[in-house]
């Protein structure tokens, strides 16, 4: 697994919440840096992917777990 | 989504059509959608400064302690929070209607920050021309 250089757990918010998170995250991340977002949301799974393409950002890794899903997002520009 | 803009007239005061206006203007803006929401009638009133917590519809006022500790326990903020937050990573304007400001008596002082400014409804429709409008 991918180590993320900022981890935010946004387990326990609703939708769009870890998405809003993750993005506000991508913003102050630097280049190159990878941010890891913790989410029991059931959107963010496919959220946080379609942002990244239209946001021009990679999704290194999905890891789903009993408690929710780590979806870690290198920062590429 | 096909078109790169979107608009929202948002007449209903509850939090209950509230809050879907602002998680969709929320997704938009992620998406980096140009996003509209033109705010009329109840709608206004909601924004107001010190208006409070929006109540539930009248439907579903039965609910409104769940819906409120739901909301509350997941971190939702209200609407205007939730659209400022939508504002700091994408295109979104929110308008009041002129028509509603005089009917209530109201400037643009007297509204949340949130609101960036006071349109008519002639000028609001030209500027969201061609592009998808949502009423509420």
């Amino acid at each position: 697994m991918v180590t993320a250089d900022r981890v935010i757990d946004a387990r326990g918010s609703f939708c769009p919440g870890p998405l809003m998170e993750m993005i506000r995250a991508m913003k102050t991340a630097e280049v190159g840096q990878v941010v890891e977002v913790l989410t029991s949301d059931s959107g963010s799974k496919t959220d946080i992917p379609k942002w990244a393409e239209k946001a021009g950002q990679e999704v290194v890794e999905i890891v789903s777990g009993d408690d929710g899903d780590a979806i870690l997002v290198r920062k590429v520009k | 989504m096909s078109s790169d803009r979107l608009s929202f007239i948002v007449a209903a005061g509850q939090a209950d059509r509230l809050l879907p206006v602002a998680v969709l203007a929320s997704g938009a803006a992620a998406m980096q959608t140009e996003v509209q929401i033109f705010l009329t009638m109840w709608a206004v009133l909601a924004l107001c400064k010190g208006a409070g917590r929006a109540p539930v519809s009248a439907t579903y006022s039965g609910m409104t302690e769940t819906f409120g500790d739901q909301l509350q326990k997941h971190h939702v903020g209200s609407f205007a929070e939730m659209v400022a937050q939508a504002k700091e990573i994408g295109p979104v304007k929110v308008l009041a209607c002129g028509m509603s400001m005089d009917l209530f008596g109201l400037t643009l002082e007297d509204l949340d920050d949130v609101v960036d400014g006071v349109a008519g409804v002639a000028g609001f429709l030209d500027s969201a021309q061609e592009e998808q409008i949502l009423f509420v």
